[in-house]
């Protein structure tokens, strides 16, 4: 049943006046506060992965996913935008681990690292996320390959540091399964040709053919014409 | 017996279509929706493997708060308006009163777990997602008999779903705090740690163990067996029995 309202008319002016009055207040006490000023909260450590997986309630992949967009988007912070540069890397490195620790099969944590986190200007950091990467490959070669390959050519082409783009080369050469493609455990093979190691490089390229590991046709004329192009050279 | 236990699941039914109970589910299916579509929008790999999981354990806690709280709220309010009283003036056995009122709740979470569950089709293959929903409805089976059980101690909302909230808190972590207690940071020459040891080791021996329940591997490996089910299926029934067992206890000593 709709009961019918009372008019306004015969409110107490009191209740009137008083609703007035407060809504004067509330809104000459909302001016007179300071404007809210973006306070930048930096990166700290993560839990400890019991703590974690105890607040997983029994789930720690959709932990690891939540945590994994959640470190995604903390550059952008009460819209204002961190560059990487503003990002303690120490604890980057230590999240992307703690979730890697919840959920191993996931590549989201190594792709961010591979192809975001190591776009940051800073070498030293560059070299931090990189290493990071490389001591994670060795956990599960077969699948966590193709971040060290970006690491690789990052190496190569970014930091200009040979050295360490072999370094990487040759863990991926050396962990290498049938299903990785052939362009991965060649990279070596540039690496040392670049580095002026000719000697090396055929080395490797007669080992390579002698060892059956190559079995495509066009792979094997590949590295045979190269072979043939180094010993015309000596 | 079976007559009456089935008109008081078909009330119960009844009960949740007048107070829009499936408008809720649909609701929560629709924001689980938007859900996943945002996260669509945010991730830049193995996008679907997100989108699913998150979406999956949305519905999952989604499921296991409305049912609760439709259980709790639906007994409360036959408490406050007197009408179990009415219904044990009859001349039915508190247990067929009970059972009935089990039974259609049972109803409810059949149909929660099957509206849920398909919505995983879009992202996982059906056989998962089949097992996937087995597994919510034995969990919802369990929170149904929590719910009784806490609402026929407590008889208030509040404390009734705290209670229920707690229960389904600490089933699901018991299994990584067992692992704590046996972990590096145990400290054997302390007094308290073998206490807490056995404290811990107790509460996981009275509780379902609810994280192998309605597991993300399942959607995102496809990992899941027959095993699973066969696993969950036989816990669900002793637990359920259990307290079931519990809840008639209580209910036979009430002076009502």
């Amino acid at each position: 049943m709709i009961q019918k309202q009372r008019s306004i008319r015969s409110l107490p002016k009191r209740v009137i006046g008083l609703l007035i009055l407060s809504l004067c207040l509330q809104i000459t006490w909302h001016h007179q506060l300071p404007p809210s000023q973006a306070k930048i909260q930096p990166l700290t450590s993560p839990p400890k992965l019991e703590l974690l997986q105890l607040f997983s309630l029994g789930d720690p992949i959709v932990s690891a996913k939540i945590l994994m967009l959640w470190l995604q988007a903390f550059d952008t912070q009460k819209g204002q935008f961190l560059s990487y540069q503003q990002l303690d890397y120490n604890a980057l490195q230590q999240w992307l681990e703690q979730i890697l620790l919840l959920d191993p099969q996931s590549q989201y944590p190594l792709s961010a690292a591979s192809y975001s986190y190591s776009m940051v200007r800073d070498p030293h950091k560059k070299r931090q996320i990189l290493e990071f990467i490389y001591q994670q490959f060795f956990i599960d070669p077969a699948t966590r390959w193709r971040w060290l390959a970006h690491a690789t050519i990052l190496a190569k082409h970014r930091l200009k540091d040979l050295p360490l783009a072999l370094k990487y080369a040759e863990a991926i050469a050396a962990h290498a399964t049938p299903d990785m493609p052939y362009w991965t455990q060649e990279m070596r093979i540039f690496i040392l040709e670049e580095m002026g190691e000719l000697e090396r490089v055929r080395l490797i390229i007669g080992g390579m053919l002698a060892n059956g590991q190559i079995t495509g046709s066009n792979e094997m004329k590949f590295l045979s014409d190269k072979l043939l192009t180094l010993e015309g050279n000596k | 017996m079976m007559k009456q236990i089935f008109t008081l699941a078909t009330l119960v039914t009844l009960e949740a279509l007048r107070t829009r109970f499936f408008f809720v589910i649909i609701l929560w299916l629709l924001t689980g929706f938007g859900l996943a579509l945002f996260i669509g929008q945010i991730t830049v790999i193995e996008t679907t493997a997100y989108q699913s999981s998150l979406l999956a354990a949305f519905l999952r806690l989604s499921a296991v708060y409305v049912v609760s709280l439709f259980v709790i709220t639906s007994m409360v309010h036959e408490f406050h308006d007197k009408s179990i009283y009415l219904w044990l003036s009859l001349s039915i056995h508190r247990a067929t009163y009970f059972l009935g009122k089990f039974s259609g709740f049972m109803v409810i979470a059949f149909i929660t777990a099957i509206l849920f569950g398909s919505a995983l089709l879009l992202f996982v293959p059906y056989l998962q997602v089949g097992l996937w929903t087995l597994s919510l409805l034995c969990e919802l089976f369990i929170i149904i008999a929590v719910s009784l059980l806490c609402v026929l101690t407590f008889h208030h909302t509040v404390q009734a779903f705290s209670a229920v909230l707690g229960f389904y808190i600490l089933a699901r972590s018991i299994g990584a705090m067992q692992l704590m207690t046996q972990g590096p940071l145990n400290n054997p020459q302390s007094w308290i740690d073998p206490f807490i040891y056995g404290f811990i080791n107790l509460l996981a021996m009275l509780l379902p163990n609810l994280d192998r329940f309605t597991q993300s591997q399942w959607i995102i490996s496809h990992t899941g067996s027959m095993d699973n089910l066969l696993e969950m299926i036989i816990q669900t029934i002793i637990y359920v029995i259990l307290l079931i067992a519990m809840s008639l206890f209580d209910l036979y000593r009430k002076n009502l």
